[in-house]
Protein backbone atom coordinates (compact mmCIF):
# COMPACT_ATOMS: atom_id res chain seq x y z
CA UNK A 1 0.00 0.00 0.00
CA UNK A 2 1.03 3.38 -0.65
CA UNK A 3 1.31 5.08 2.63
CA UNK A 4 1.92 8.51 1.89
CA UNK A 5 -1.74 8.20 0.23
CA UNK A 6 -3.66 6.52 3.00
CA UNK A 7 -5.93 8.83 5.64
CA UNK A 8 -6.33 6.93 8.99
CA UNK A 9 -9.76 7.76 10.53
CA UNK A 10 -10.59 4.79 12.27
CA UNK A 11 -8.34 5.43 15.54
CA UNK A 12 -11.45 4.23 17.79
CA UNK A 13 -10.42 0.96 16.56
CA UNK A 14 -6.72 0.71 17.09
CA UNK A 15 -4.36 3.82 17.25
CA UNK A 16 -1.01 4.12 15.46
CA UNK A 17 1.55 3.86 17.99
CA UNK A 18 3.68 6.89 18.71
CA UNK A 19 7.44 6.65 17.77
CA UNK A 20 8.31 7.80 21.04
CA UNK A 21 6.31 4.76 23.06
CA UNK A 22 8.55 2.28 20.81
CA UNK A 23 12.01 3.89 21.34
CA UNK A 24 11.10 3.46 25.01
CA UNK A 25 10.13 -0.28 24.19
CA UNK A 26 12.86 -1.45 22.31
CA UNK A 27 15.46 -2.10 24.81
CA UNK A 28 13.62 -4.08 26.86
CA UNK A 29 13.16 -6.54 24.27
CA UNK A 30 16.44 -6.56 23.23
CA UNK A 31 18.98 -5.42 26.73
CA UNK A 32 16.45 -5.74 29.67
CA UNK A 33 14.91 -9.08 28.81
CA UNK A 34 14.55 -10.34 32.06
CA UNK A 35 11.34 -11.49 34.50
CA UNK A 36 9.68 -8.98 36.12
CA UNK A 37 9.10 -11.54 38.86
CA UNK A 38 12.62 -12.78 38.93
CA UNK A 39 13.70 -10.87 42.16
CA UNK A 40 17.36 -12.85 42.73
CA UNK A 41 19.21 -10.90 39.45
CA UNK A 42 19.98 -7.62 37.65
CA UNK A 43 18.34 -9.02 34.82
CA UNK A 44 14.95 -9.56 37.10
CA UNK A 45 15.64 -6.05 38.55
CA UNK A 46 15.81 -4.25 35.24
CA UNK A 47 12.41 -5.47 33.84
CA UNK A 48 10.82 -4.84 37.50
CA UNK A 49 12.22 -1.34 37.15
CA UNK A 50 10.40 -1.40 34.00
CA UNK A 51 7.53 -1.84 34.93
CA UNK A 52 7.43 -0.26 38.42
CA UNK A 53 8.04 3.46 36.42
CA UNK A 54 5.39 2.08 33.27
CA UNK A 55 2.84 1.72 36.71
CA UNK A 56 3.20 5.10 38.12
CA UNK A 57 3.12 6.73 34.74
CA UNK A 58 -0.79 4.97 34.29
CA UNK A 59 -1.53 5.43 37.48
CA UNK A 60 -0.50 9.23 37.53
CA UNK A 61 -2.75 9.73 34.77
CA UNK A 62 -5.81 8.38 36.23
CA UNK A 63 -4.91 10.14 39.59
CA UNK A 64 -4.48 6.71 41.34
CA UNK A 65 -2.17 4.62 43.37
CA UNK A 66 -0.04 2.61 41.32
CA UNK A 67 -1.22 -0.22 43.68
CA UNK A 68 -4.38 -0.03 41.83
CA UNK A 69 -3.19 -1.11 38.57
CA UNK A 70 -3.18 -4.40 37.68
CA UNK A 71 -1.78 -5.44 34.02
CA UNK A 72 -3.84 -7.63 31.35
CA UNK A 73 -3.75 -8.67 27.95
CA UNK A 74 -6.11 -5.69 26.94
CA UNK A 75 -9.50 -3.60 27.76
CA UNK A 76 -11.65 -7.02 27.17
CA UNK A 77 -9.89 -9.18 29.46
CA UNK A 78 -9.78 -6.13 32.79
CA UNK A 79 -13.61 -5.94 31.39
CA UNK A 80 -13.91 -10.07 31.83
CA UNK A 81 -12.38 -9.81 35.05
CA UNK A 82 -14.01 -7.40 36.70
CA UNK A 83 -17.35 -8.44 35.67
CA UNK A 84 -16.82 -12.34 36.19
CA UNK A 85 -14.35 -11.69 39.21
CA UNK A 86 -16.70 -9.19 41.04
CA UNK A 87 -19.42 -11.51 40.96
CA UNK A 88 -17.42 -14.60 42.02
CA UNK A 89 -15.94 -12.33 44.74
CA UNK A 90 -19.35 -10.91 46.11
CA UNK A 91 -22.07 -13.90 45.20
CA UNK A 92 -22.58 -13.91 48.88
CA UNK A 93 -23.87 -10.23 49.37
CA UNK A 94 -25.94 -10.79 45.66
CA UNK A 95 -26.30 -11.72 42.27
CA UNK A 96 -27.60 -8.79 40.21
CA UNK A 97 -25.39 -6.55 37.45
CA UNK A 98 -26.68 -3.68 35.78
CA UNK A 99 -25.36 -2.45 32.69
CA UNK A 100 -26.73 -0.49 29.26
CA UNK A 101 -27.49 -1.93 26.10
CA UNK A 102 -24.62 0.53 24.11
CA UNK A 103 -21.83 -1.03 25.77
CA UNK A 104 -18.79 -3.08 24.05
CA UNK A 105 -19.12 -6.50 23.28
CA UNK A 106 -16.51 -7.41 26.02
CA UNK A 107 -18.86 -6.26 28.44
CA UNK A 108 -22.41 -7.91 27.40
CA UNK A 109 -20.63 -11.11 26.38
CA UNK A 110 -19.36 -11.21 29.78
CA UNK A 111 -22.49 -10.38 31.40
CA UNK A 112 -24.31 -12.76 29.12
CA UNK A 113 -21.57 -15.40 31.05
CA UNK A 114 -22.59 -14.48 34.20
CA UNK A 115 -26.06 -15.22 33.65
CA UNK A 116 -25.55 -19.04 32.69
CA UNK A 117 -23.66 -19.08 36.02
CA UNK A 118 -26.46 -18.35 38.00
CA UNK A 119 -26.59 -14.13 37.80
CA UNK A 120 -29.21 -11.89 36.94
CA UNK A 121 -28.59 -8.90 34.58
CA UNK A 122 -30.53 -5.78 33.35
CA UNK A 123 -29.54 -4.32 30.06
CA UNK A 124 -30.88 -0.39 29.95
CA UNK A 125 -31.83 1.14 27.59
CA UNK A 126 -30.45 4.85 26.80
CA UNK A 127 -31.74 8.05 25.45
CA UNK A 128 -31.84 8.72 22.57
CA UNK A 129 -28.66 10.64 22.49
CA UNK A 130 -27.34 7.30 24.01
CA UNK A 131 -26.75 8.59 27.56
CA UNK A 132 -27.85 6.44 30.58
CA UNK A 133 -31.55 7.39 31.69
CA UNK A 134 -30.23 8.36 35.73
CA UNK A 135 -33.68 7.77 37.06
CA UNK A 136 -34.06 3.89 35.35
CA UNK A 137 -30.80 3.52 36.43
CA UNK A 138 -31.34 4.40 40.66
CA UNK A 139 -34.94 2.72 39.95
CA UNK A 140 -32.99 -0.40 38.78
CA UNK A 141 -31.04 -1.08 41.78
CA UNK A 142 -32.25 -3.79 44.10
CA UNK A 143 -31.16 -5.23 47.54
CA UNK A 144 -29.33 -7.69 44.90
CA UNK A 145 -27.39 -5.53 43.27
CA UNK A 146 -23.88 -5.69 43.09
CA UNK A 147 -22.18 -3.69 40.66
CA UNK A 148 -23.58 -1.60 38.04
CA UNK A 149 -20.96 -1.35 34.66
CA UNK A 150 -21.07 1.61 32.39
CA UNK A 151 -18.89 3.11 30.04
CA UNK A 152 -17.69 5.90 29.90
CA UNK A 153 -17.52 6.73 26.37
CA UNK A 154 -18.68 5.00 23.50
CA UNK A 155 -16.71 3.45 21.41
CA UNK A 156 -19.33 3.85 18.33
CA UNK A 157 -20.85 7.51 18.75
CA UNK A 158 -18.22 8.70 20.93
CA UNK A 159 -21.11 9.22 23.64
CA UNK A 160 -19.43 10.54 27.31
CA UNK A 161 -22.11 8.93 29.89
CA UNK A 162 -22.41 11.33 33.47
CA UNK A 163 -20.33 9.30 35.22
CA UNK A 164 -20.41 12.38 38.49
CA UNK A 165 -24.24 11.29 38.85
CA UNK A 166 -23.85 7.87 38.17
CA UNK A 167 -21.12 7.48 40.47
CA UNK A 168 -23.33 8.97 42.88
CA UNK A 169 -26.03 7.15 42.59
CA UNK A 170 -23.71 4.10 43.37
CA UNK A 171 -22.72 5.44 46.22
CA UNK A 172 -25.99 6.18 47.65
CA UNK A 173 -26.97 2.80 46.90
CA UNK A 174 -23.94 1.44 48.14
CA UNK A 175 -23.07 -0.81 45.17
CA UNK A 176 -19.84 -1.05 42.98
CA UNK A 177 -19.18 1.20 39.76
CA UNK A 178 -17.15 -0.35 37.10
CA UNK A 179 -16.90 1.48 33.82
CA UNK A 180 -15.25 0.35 30.34
CA UNK A 181 -13.05 3.62 29.73
CA UNK A 182 -11.05 2.36 26.71
CA UNK A 183 -12.10 4.84 24.70
CA UNK A 184 -11.34 7.75 27.21
CA UNK A 185 -8.60 6.97 29.10
CA UNK A 186 -5.42 8.90 27.51
CA UNK A 187 -8.50 11.45 25.24
CA UNK A 188 -9.95 13.14 28.07
CA UNK A 189 -9.27 13.82 31.89
CA UNK A 190 -10.09 10.68 33.37
CA UNK A 191 -10.53 10.69 37.67
CA UNK A 192 -12.34 7.61 38.72
CA UNK A 193 -11.82 8.24 42.26
CA UNK A 194 -13.01 11.65 42.09
CA UNK A 195 -15.77 10.24 40.09
CA UNK A 196 -16.90 7.18 42.74
CA UNK A 197 -15.86 4.59 39.65
CA UNK A 198 -13.96 1.48 41.61
CA UNK A 199 -13.50 -0.60 38.59
CA UNK A 200 -11.90 0.70 35.27
CA UNK A 201 -10.81 -1.36 32.44
CA UNK A 202 -8.76 0.66 29.65
CA UNK A 203 -6.25 -0.45 27.18
CA UNK A 204 -2.67 0.90 25.69
CA UNK A 205 -3.66 0.11 21.82
CA UNK A 206 -6.58 3.15 22.03
CA UNK A 207 -3.91 5.58 23.44
CA UNK A 208 -0.93 5.51 20.83
CA UNK A 209 0.49 2.18 23.35
CA UNK A 210 1.22 -1.26 21.10
CA UNK A 211 -1.46 -3.88 21.43
CA UNK A 212 -1.84 -6.70 23.65
CA UNK A 213 -1.69 -4.53 26.82
CA UNK A 214 -4.34 -3.20 29.32
CA UNK A 215 -5.11 -2.82 32.61
CA UNK A 216 -7.46 -2.93 35.23
CA UNK A 217 -7.86 -0.33 38.05
CA UNK A 218 -9.27 -1.63 41.24
CA UNK A 219 -9.90 0.32 44.19
CA UNK A 220 -8.09 -0.64 47.02
CA UNK A 221 -9.55 1.95 50.33
CA UNK A 222 -12.79 3.00 51.05
CA UNK A 223 -14.18 0.23 49.69
CA UNK A 224 -11.71 -1.86 49.39
CA UNK A 225 -12.29 -4.24 46.13
CA UNK A 226 -11.37 -7.21 45.52
CA UNK A 227 -11.98 -9.53 42.46
CA UNK A 228 -11.77 -13.53 41.89
CA UNK A 229 -8.95 -14.15 39.40
CA UNK A 230 -10.00 -15.36 36.40
CA UNK A 231 -6.56 -16.32 34.93
CA UNK A 232 -4.54 -18.50 38.02
CA UNK A 233 -0.75 -19.20 38.04
CA UNK A 234 2.14 -17.66 39.56
CA UNK A 235 -0.02 -15.31 41.48
CA UNK A 236 0.75 -11.72 39.81
CA UNK A 237 -0.45 -8.36 40.10
CA UNK A 238 -1.98 -9.28 43.54
CA UNK A 239 -2.62 -12.46 43.00
CA UNK A 240 -5.81 -11.28 40.47
CA UNK A 241 -4.25 -11.87 37.66
CA UNK A 242 -1.36 -14.24 36.99
CA UNK A 243 0.81 -14.85 34.36
CA UNK A 244 4.65 -13.34 32.75
CA UNK A 245 4.54 -9.73 32.88
CA UNK A 246 4.25 -8.31 29.04
CA UNK A 247 7.09 -5.93 30.12
CA UNK A 248 8.13 -4.39 26.95
CA UNK A 249 4.34 -3.87 26.41
CA UNK A 250 3.78 -2.19 30.23
CA UNK A 251 6.53 0.08 29.62
CA UNK A 252 5.01 0.95 26.27
CA UNK A 253 1.82 1.49 27.79
CA UNK A 254 3.37 3.87 30.84
CA UNK A 255 4.95 6.37 28.00
CA UNK A 256 1.76 6.56 26.09
CA UNK A 257 0.08 7.22 29.66
CA UNK A 258 2.69 9.78 30.06
CA UNK A 259 2.69 11.51 26.35
CA UNK A 260 -1.21 11.62 26.69
CA UNK A 261 -0.74 13.28 30.31
CA UNK A 262 1.06 15.69 29.02
CA UNK A 263 -0.63 16.54 25.87
CA UNK A 264 -4.57 15.73 25.84
CA UNK A 265 -5.68 18.78 26.76
CA UNK A 266 -3.65 20.51 23.21
CA UNK A 267 -4.57 17.63 21.47
CA UNK A 268 -8.45 17.46 22.66
CA UNK A 269 -8.38 20.94 21.16
CA UNK A 270 -7.32 20.58 17.54
CA UNK A 271 -8.72 17.04 16.68
CA UNK A 272 -12.40 18.42 18.55
CA UNK A 273 -11.81 21.51 15.30
CA UNK A 274 -10.76 19.17 12.81
CA UNK A 275 -13.79 16.75 13.55
CA UNK A 276 -16.24 19.86 13.49
CA UNK A 277 -14.83 21.00 10.50
CA UNK A 278 -15.69 17.72 8.82
CA UNK A 279 -19.00 16.96 10.17
CA UNK A 280 -20.38 20.61 9.52
CA UNK A 281 -18.85 20.33 5.71
CA UNK A 282 -20.53 17.09 5.28
CA UNK A 283 -23.91 18.19 7.02
CA UNK A 284 -23.88 21.50 4.91
CA UNK A 285 -23.07 20.25 1.34
CA UNK A 286 -25.30 17.42 1.80
CA UNK A 287 -28.90 16.82 2.26
CA UNK A 288 -30.32 14.07 4.69
CA UNK A 289 -27.40 13.42 7.20
CA UNK A 290 -27.98 13.33 10.53
CA UNK A 291 -25.75 13.30 13.45
CA UNK A 292 -25.87 9.96 15.72
CA UNK A 293 -25.28 10.33 19.29
CA UNK A 294 -25.00 13.36 21.73
CA UNK A 295 -23.60 16.30 20.05
CA UNK A 296 -22.92 18.16 23.65
CA UNK A 297 -21.56 14.95 25.68
CA UNK A 298 -19.07 13.54 23.12
CA UNK A 299 -15.37 12.81 22.85
CA UNK A 300 -13.74 15.39 20.59
CA UNK A 301 -12.07 13.81 17.80
CA UNK A 302 -15.45 11.00 17.40
CA UNK A 303 -18.08 11.73 14.65
CA UNK A 304 -20.70 9.17 13.61
CA UNK A 305 -22.63 10.42 10.67
CA UNK A 306 -25.95 8.89 9.01
CA UNK A 307 -25.94 9.75 5.22
CA UNK A 308 -29.68 8.91 4.20
CA UNK A 309 -30.65 6.62 1.74
CA UNK A 310 -27.11 5.52 0.87
CA UNK A 311 -25.88 1.77 2.74
CA UNK A 312 -22.51 2.36 4.67
CA UNK A 313 -20.28 -0.13 3.48
CA UNK A 314 -21.00 0.24 0.14
CA UNK A 315 -20.25 4.47 0.43
CA UNK A 316 -17.08 3.28 2.36
CA UNK A 317 -15.82 1.82 -0.84
CA UNK A 318 -16.18 4.88 -2.91
CA UNK A 319 -13.00 5.95 -0.92
CA UNK A 320 -11.59 2.99 1.28
CA UNK A 321 -8.44 2.87 -1.22
CA UNK A 322 -7.68 5.42 0.83
CA UNK A 323 -9.23 6.32 4.08
CA UNK A 324 -9.88 3.95 6.65
CA UNK A 325 -13.12 4.66 8.91
CA UNK A 326 -15.63 1.98 10.25
CA UNK A 327 -19.38 1.83 9.54
CA UNK A 328 -22.44 0.63 11.47
CA UNK A 329 -24.17 -1.65 8.45
CA UNK A 330 -24.84 -5.00 8.77
CA UNK A 331 -22.69 -6.46 5.65
CA UNK A 332 -19.30 -5.31 7.65
CA UNK A 333 -19.33 -8.34 9.35
CA UNK A 334 -20.28 -11.69 9.07
CA UNK A 335 -23.85 -11.30 10.76
CA UNK A 336 -26.59 -9.24 9.11
CA UNK A 337 -27.67 -7.48 11.38
CA UNK A 338 -26.93 -3.27 11.72
CA UNK A 339 -25.22 -1.70 14.83
CA UNK A 340 -27.03 -2.86 17.69
CA UNK A 341 -25.28 0.82 19.59
CA UNK A 342 -27.14 3.06 16.94
CA UNK A 343 -30.17 0.59 17.40
CA UNK A 344 -30.64 1.42 21.34
CA UNK A 345 -30.03 5.11 20.25
CA UNK A 346 -33.59 4.65 18.39
CA UNK A 347 -32.23 4.80 15.27
CA UNK A 348 -34.56 2.75 11.99
CA UNK A 349 -32.54 -0.13 10.44
CA UNK A 350 -32.30 1.63 7.61
CA UNK A 351 -30.70 4.80 9.08
CA UNK A 352 -27.95 2.50 10.66
CA UNK A 353 -27.35 0.84 7.89
CA UNK A 354 -26.68 3.98 6.62
CA UNK A 355 -24.06 5.16 8.93
CA UNK A 356 -19.97 5.70 8.82
CA UNK A 357 -18.15 6.44 11.48
CA UNK A 358 -14.96 8.90 11.57
CA UNK A 359 -12.19 8.43 14.44
CA UNK A 360 -9.54 11.27 14.53
CA UNK A 361 -6.44 10.83 15.41
CA UNK A 362 -3.07 12.23 17.12
CA UNK A 363 -1.47 12.07 13.26
CA UNK A 364 -4.27 13.46 11.03
CA UNK A 365 -3.86 16.68 9.29
CA UNK A 366 -6.03 19.45 8.49
CA UNK A 367 -4.91 18.31 4.30
CA UNK A 368 -6.56 15.18 5.47
CA UNK A 369 -10.11 16.09 6.44
CA UNK A 370 -9.88 18.83 3.18
CA UNK A 371 -9.07 15.49 1.07
CA UNK A 372 -11.79 13.22 3.28
CA UNK A 373 -14.57 15.64 2.83
CA UNK A 374 -14.11 15.84 -0.50
CA UNK A 375 -14.15 12.08 -1.09
CA UNK A 376 -17.20 11.45 0.98
CA UNK A 377 -18.94 13.66 -0.45
CA UNK A 378 -18.33 12.57 -3.54
CA UNK A 379 -19.00 9.03 -2.72
CA UNK A 380 -22.43 9.97 -1.24
CA UNK A 381 -23.68 11.57 -4.48
CA UNK A 382 -22.28 8.46 -6.62
CA UNK A 383 -24.23 6.38 -4.14
CA UNK A 384 -27.48 8.48 -4.03
CA UNK A 385 -26.94 8.88 -7.69
CA UNK A 386 -27.34 4.89 -7.42
CA UNK A 387 -30.14 4.50 -5.79
CA UNK A 388 -33.51 3.57 -5.53
CA UNK A 389 -34.85 4.94 -2.62
CA UNK A 390 -33.21 7.83 -3.11
CA UNK A 391 -34.70 8.49 -6.14
CA UNK A 392 -38.07 7.64 -4.61
CA UNK A 393 -37.67 10.28 -1.90
CA UNK A 394 -36.82 12.96 -4.38
CA UNK A 395 -39.93 11.99 -6.11
CA UNK A 396 -41.86 12.32 -3.04
CA UNK A 397 -42.79 8.78 -2.25
CA UNK A 398 -43.38 7.62 1.20
CA UNK A 399 -41.08 5.14 1.53
CA UNK A 400 -42.63 3.37 4.66
CA UNK A 401 -45.84 2.93 2.52
CA UNK A 402 -43.85 0.90 0.26
CA UNK A 403 -44.27 -2.52 0.72
CA UNK A 404 -40.63 -3.98 0.75
CA UNK A 405 -39.79 -7.75 -0.63
CA UNK A 406 -38.08 -8.24 2.79
CA UNK A 407 -35.48 -11.28 2.47
CA UNK B 1 -11.84 -8.56 2.44
CA UNK B 2 -9.86 -7.70 -0.92
CA UNK B 3 -12.65 -7.56 -3.60
CA UNK B 4 -11.65 -8.70 -6.85
CA UNK B 5 -11.01 -6.26 -9.58
CA UNK B 6 -14.02 -7.29 -12.20
CA UNK B 7 -16.27 -6.39 -9.10
CA UNK B 8 -14.70 -3.05 -8.58
CA UNK B 9 -14.96 -2.33 -11.73
CA UNK B 10 -18.33 -2.99 -12.36
CA UNK B 11 -18.69 -0.81 -8.78
CA UNK B 12 -16.87 2.26 -9.57
CA UNK B 13 -18.32 2.16 -13.10
CA UNK B 14 -21.67 0.41 -13.51
CA UNK B 15 -23.12 -0.43 -16.27
CA UNK B 16 -26.85 0.52 -17.26
CA UNK B 17 -27.39 2.85 -14.13
CA UNK B 18 -31.40 4.15 -14.64
CA UNK B 19 -34.74 4.41 -14.88
CA UNK B 20 -37.44 3.05 -17.70
CA UNK B 21 -40.52 4.53 -17.29
CA UNK B 22 -42.17 1.50 -15.68
CA UNK B 23 -45.55 2.82 -16.75
CA UNK B 24 -44.97 1.56 -20.24
CA UNK B 25 -46.22 -1.46 -21.87
CA UNK B 26 -42.89 -3.04 -22.60
CA UNK B 27 -41.57 -2.33 -19.58
CA UNK B 28 -40.94 -4.98 -16.91
CA UNK B 29 -39.86 -4.19 -13.25
CA UNK B 30 -38.43 -6.27 -10.28
CA UNK B 31 -38.12 -3.72 -6.49
CA UNK B 32 -36.61 -6.46 -4.26
CA UNK B 33 -34.92 -6.05 -0.54
CA UNK B 34 -35.93 -3.31 2.06
CA UNK B 35 -33.99 -0.90 2.97
CA UNK B 36 -34.11 -2.34 6.56
CA UNK B 37 -31.88 -5.38 5.32
CA UNK B 38 -29.71 -2.76 3.72
CA UNK B 39 -30.14 -3.74 0.02
CA UNK B 40 -33.11 -2.42 -2.24
CA UNK B 41 -32.71 -3.35 -5.98
CA UNK B 42 -34.95 -1.99 -8.61
CA UNK B 43 -34.03 -4.07 -11.78
CA UNK B 44 -36.13 -2.80 -15.48
CA UNK B 45 -36.14 -4.16 -18.26
CA UNK B 46 -37.58 -3.41 -22.10
CA UNK B 47 -38.58 -5.95 -23.88
CA UNK B 48 -39.47 -6.54 -27.99
CA UNK B 49 -43.11 -7.37 -28.04
CA UNK B 50 -42.34 -9.25 -30.97
CA UNK B 51 -39.30 -11.46 -30.18
CA UNK B 52 -39.12 -11.15 -26.38
CA UNK B 53 -35.67 -10.37 -26.21
CA UNK B 54 -34.76 -7.84 -23.77
CA UNK B 55 -33.32 -4.90 -25.88
CA UNK B 56 -32.29 -2.37 -22.56
CA UNK B 57 -32.09 -3.12 -18.64
CA UNK B 58 -31.49 -0.87 -16.26
CA UNK B 59 -31.09 -0.42 -12.44
CA UNK B 60 -30.60 1.29 -9.35
CA UNK B 61 -29.36 -0.51 -6.14
CA UNK B 62 -29.41 0.76 -2.09
CA UNK B 63 -26.53 -1.89 -0.80
CA UNK B 64 -22.75 -2.24 -0.55
CA UNK B 65 -20.74 -2.59 -3.57
CA UNK B 66 -21.24 -6.32 -4.18
CA UNK B 67 -25.04 -5.47 -4.38
CA UNK B 68 -24.20 -3.22 -6.75
CA UNK B 69 -21.61 -4.88 -9.11
CA UNK B 70 -24.11 -7.94 -8.99
CA UNK B 71 -26.58 -5.37 -10.35
CA UNK B 72 -24.33 -4.14 -13.11
CA UNK B 73 -23.22 -7.26 -14.11
CA UNK B 74 -27.07 -8.62 -14.28
CA UNK B 75 -28.32 -5.98 -16.55
CA UNK B 76 -25.51 -6.64 -18.26
CA UNK B 77 -26.40 -10.18 -19.02
CA UNK B 78 -29.76 -9.39 -19.64
CA UNK B 79 -29.23 -7.56 -22.54
CA UNK B 80 -29.92 -9.84 -26.05
CA UNK B 81 -31.48 -12.27 -24.00
CA UNK B 82 -34.88 -13.75 -24.50
CA UNK B 83 -37.02 -13.45 -21.34
CA UNK B 84 -36.85 -17.16 -21.28
CA UNK B 85 -33.14 -17.36 -21.81
CA UNK B 86 -33.27 -14.87 -18.91
CA UNK B 87 -34.99 -16.66 -16.53
CA UNK B 88 -32.39 -19.27 -16.48
CA UNK B 89 -29.99 -17.10 -14.88
CA UNK B 90 -28.30 -18.56 -11.83
CA UNK B 91 -27.21 -16.22 -8.82
CA UNK B 92 -24.09 -19.02 -8.65
CA UNK B 93 -22.74 -17.70 -12.10
CA UNK B 94 -22.97 -13.96 -10.47
CA UNK B 95 -20.97 -15.43 -7.79
CA UNK B 96 -18.48 -16.64 -9.88
CA UNK B 97 -18.21 -13.49 -12.38
CA UNK B 98 -17.50 -11.25 -9.61
CA UNK B 99 -15.62 -13.89 -7.10
CA UNK B 100 -18.41 -13.12 -4.19
CA UNK B 101 -16.99 -14.07 -0.75
CA UNK B 102 -19.52 -16.32 0.91
CA UNK B 103 -21.03 -13.24 3.24
CA UNK B 104 -21.85 -11.79 -0.21
CA UNK B 105 -23.38 -14.56 -1.38
CA UNK B 106 -26.98 -12.74 -0.29
CA UNK B 107 -26.33 -9.97 -3.02
CA UNK B 108 -26.37 -12.49 -6.12
CA UNK B 109 -29.51 -14.28 -4.56
CA UNK B 110 -31.01 -10.45 -4.75
CA UNK B 111 -30.01 -10.20 -8.50
CA UNK B 112 -31.73 -13.06 -9.53
CA UNK B 113 -35.04 -12.98 -7.52
CA UNK B 114 -34.71 -8.85 -9.22
CA UNK B 115 -34.49 -10.48 -12.61
CA UNK B 116 -37.04 -12.97 -12.13
CA UNK B 117 -39.36 -10.42 -10.62
CA UNK B 118 -38.66 -7.68 -13.56
CA UNK B 119 -39.56 -10.65 -16.53
CA UNK B 120 -43.10 -11.49 -14.06
CA UNK B 121 -44.03 -7.96 -13.98
CA UNK B 122 -43.70 -7.91 -17.89
CA UNK B 123 -45.37 -11.25 -18.41
CA UNK B 124 -48.20 -10.00 -15.93
CA UNK B 125 -48.66 -7.02 -18.11
CA UNK B 126 -48.76 -8.13 -21.19
CA UNK B 127 -51.39 -11.17 -20.51
CA UNK B 128 -48.60 -13.96 -20.83
CA UNK B 129 -49.28 -17.14 -18.62
CA UNK B 130 -46.61 -17.97 -16.19
CA UNK B 131 -45.57 -21.55 -15.93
Amino acid sequence: MDRNNLIYLDNNATTPMDPRVLEEMTPYFTDFYGNAASRNHPFGWSAENGVDKARKQIADLIHVDPREIIFTSGATEADNLAIKGVFEMYSRKGNHIITLKTEHKAVLDSCKKVEKMGGEVTYLDVNNDGTVDLELLENSITDKTILVSIMWANNETGVIQPMKQIGEICAKKGVLLMSDATQAVGKIPVDPKATGVHLMAFTGHKMYGPKGVGALFVNRKNPRVKVTSQMDGGGHERGMRSGTLNVPGIVGFGKAAELAMNEMAEEAKRLSALRDKLESRLVNSLEECYINGSVENRMPHVSNISFKHVEGEGLMMTFNQNIGVSSGSACTSASLEPSYVLIALGLGDDLAHSSIRFSLGRFNTEEEIDRTIKQVSEGVNHMRNLSPIWEMYKEGVDLDSVEWAEH
Amino acid sequence: MAYSDKLIEHFKQPKNVGTLDKEAQDVGTGLVGAPECGDVMRLQIQVDDQTKVIKDAKFKTFGCGSAIASSSVATEWLKGKTIDQAMEIDNMAIVEELALPPVKIHCSVLAEDAIKSAITDYKKKNGIETE
